[in-house]
């Protein structure tokens, strides 16, 4: 067993928004405590010109640490990961993290499907999946990925969203998800602030 | 979690990679798994197959996919001038110390299409350092080389070309570099008279030659830890000591293991300087 792995946290939270969904964050994020259990990879989409202001407004404003996410960096509980304007955010199968200039999905470039559908792969039935605000229907294909693979999906109701398009979207591939208001969603939030930290246990 | 190792479509994706290197020599073992099956699904898409193993039938069986496949696999697109900050910063902080040199090597290193080739060439012309230069330009895709090598561009993608060009402190004007003609930029091939393009792979070739500036951007990304230090390793031997090594935006030395062997000349734009 590789020494690096066996620290690895094997469990996730993704978050995918555009519109409105800087406010959401900032009242999701600030709560949760810095002990937060979960590393969290975050897809918001940017102006490509974007320096890195998202995840420096959020850090400052949070108990967890929040950074633009680097490339290969291992995914860590409590370190939340921005992903940069102009790339993709990837999720390796050994838990570290990936950029890519590939071709933008849906117009956008971080896209939210292509963090979803690799954490899917990497992490199954331990990952958490939220679809906020959002006026583009990405996100749709990845939330529904993640349900394929046991994950649990969230949606913030449309009703509550200040662009409704990307979670009705959502919930349209993905009709399985939860519909929670983002007072609810903060809930749920702090309650995985409890979960137990889950490493990989030795191979027996 | 899902295990990679025993997850049919996983199985399958390794067997696929496994059969093109095994048969035609291109190594995408070590390529960053994740972005890695995004391309390759799009082609699984693109050739009708269901799956990754009706893929590797049709890719073994028929050669003539290859190259289809490989674009797939290896394309990037990029801009000329692309991140403009950059290129200002190697105009005003590196090429004081390339003029202190008798003659220069210049490595593009995964050059694509050519657009960061031309962006240098017209650098260096610009700051008098041309006559004085020889370019190679690798990459490890054939097709990409041959569109690298004939400078032709889309002319819708000129206007960008020509404000990341000003925004990068150039001194002249793009169009003094090419002629437009039925929707193409054609580039002055005098450009490429200083540059030898060759096939190369990071994966598996070795150092031709001894640069003092070695230019990777948006390539590592690409790769697999093991297959960046590989890379980053074959920068290092290359370079002249104190010499040169530019990477993407977001590309980095922090988790190479050859990290302490550069020191960060400028670290915002990712430029990083050889120690010994």
């Amino acid at each position: 067993m590789n020494p690096a792995q066996s620290s690895t946290n094997l469990q996730a939270l993704v978050i995918g928004g555009s519109a409105g969904a800087v406010g959401a964050l900032m009242r999701l994020l600030p709560g949760l405590p810095g002990s937060f259990p979960l590393p969290v990879f975050i897809v918001l989409h940017l102006p490509p010109d974007d320096k890195g202001s998202l995840a420096a407004l959020l850090h400052s404003q949070c108990q967890v640490t929040v950074k633009e996410a680097e490339d290969k960096e291992p995914a860590t509980p409590g370190v939340v990961c921005v992903a940069p304007a102009n790339y993709h955010l990837l999720v390796e199968p050994d838990f570290t993290l990936s950029l890519s200039q590939d071709e933008p999905v849906f117009f956008s470039r971080p896209s939210i499907d292509v963090l979803f559908e690799s954490a899917a792969d990497a992490y199954g039935s331990s990952l958490w999946a939220v679809i906020l605000t959002g006026a583009s229907p990405d996100g749709a294909a990845g939330l529904k990925a993640v349900h394929a693979a046991g994950g649990k999906t969230w949606v913030q109701d449309p009703a509550t969203a200040e662009a409704p398009t990307m979670p009705r979207a959502a919930l349209a591939a993905c009709p399985e998800a939860r519909v929670l208001s983002l007072s609810e969603l903060a809930q749920e939030l702090l309650a995985m602030a409890d979960l137990p930290t889950v490493k990989e246990a030795s191979h027996s | 979690m899902k295990h990679r190792d025993t997850d049919t479509e996983g199985i399958e994706l390794d067997l696929l990679v496994e059969a093109i290197f095994r048969k035609y020599h291109y190594d995408f073992r070590d390529y960053s798994a994740a972005s890695l099956k995004r391309r390759l699904l799009q082609a699984r898409e693109y050739f009708g197959c269901h799956t990754f193993s009706a893929l590797q039938e049709r890719v073994m069986h028929d050669a003539t996919l290859l190259p289809q496949l490989l674009g797939y696999l290896t394309v990037q697109v990029s801009e000329m001038f692309r991140d403009p900050s950059f290129f200002r910063a190697l105009r005003e902080q590196v090429v004081p110390h390339l003029r202190t040199y008798p003659s220069l090597k210049v490595w593009v290193a995964g050059c694509s299409s050519g657009e960061e080739l031309y962006s240098l060439a017209i650098l260096f012309r610009e700051e008098g350092l041309e006559e004085r230069t020889m370019f190679y330009a690798t990459d490890i895709n054939t097709d990409a080389l041959r569109k690298a090598e004939a400078g032709v561009y889309d002319l819708e993608r000129i206007s960008l070309f020509t404000a990341n060009h000003q925004r990068s402190g150039g001194k002249s004007s793009l169009s003094d570099y090419y002629t437009a003609a039925y929707g193409a930029a054609v580039f002055d091939k005098t450009l490429r008279k200083r540059t030898v393009f060759s096939d190369h792979t990071l994966a598996s070739d070795a150092v031709f030659a001894e640069m003092q500036l070695v230019c990777c951007r948006n390539v590592l990304i690409y790769f697999n830890r093991e297959l960046q230090d590989r890379a980053v390793g074959l920068f290092k031997d290359s370079l002249v000591r104190r010499g040169f090594l530019g990477l993407g935006s977001k590309e980095s030395l922090h988790f190479s293991s050859h990290a302490a062997e550069f020191s960060e000349f400028n670290r915002e734009e990712r430029l990083y300087q050889k120690r010994q």
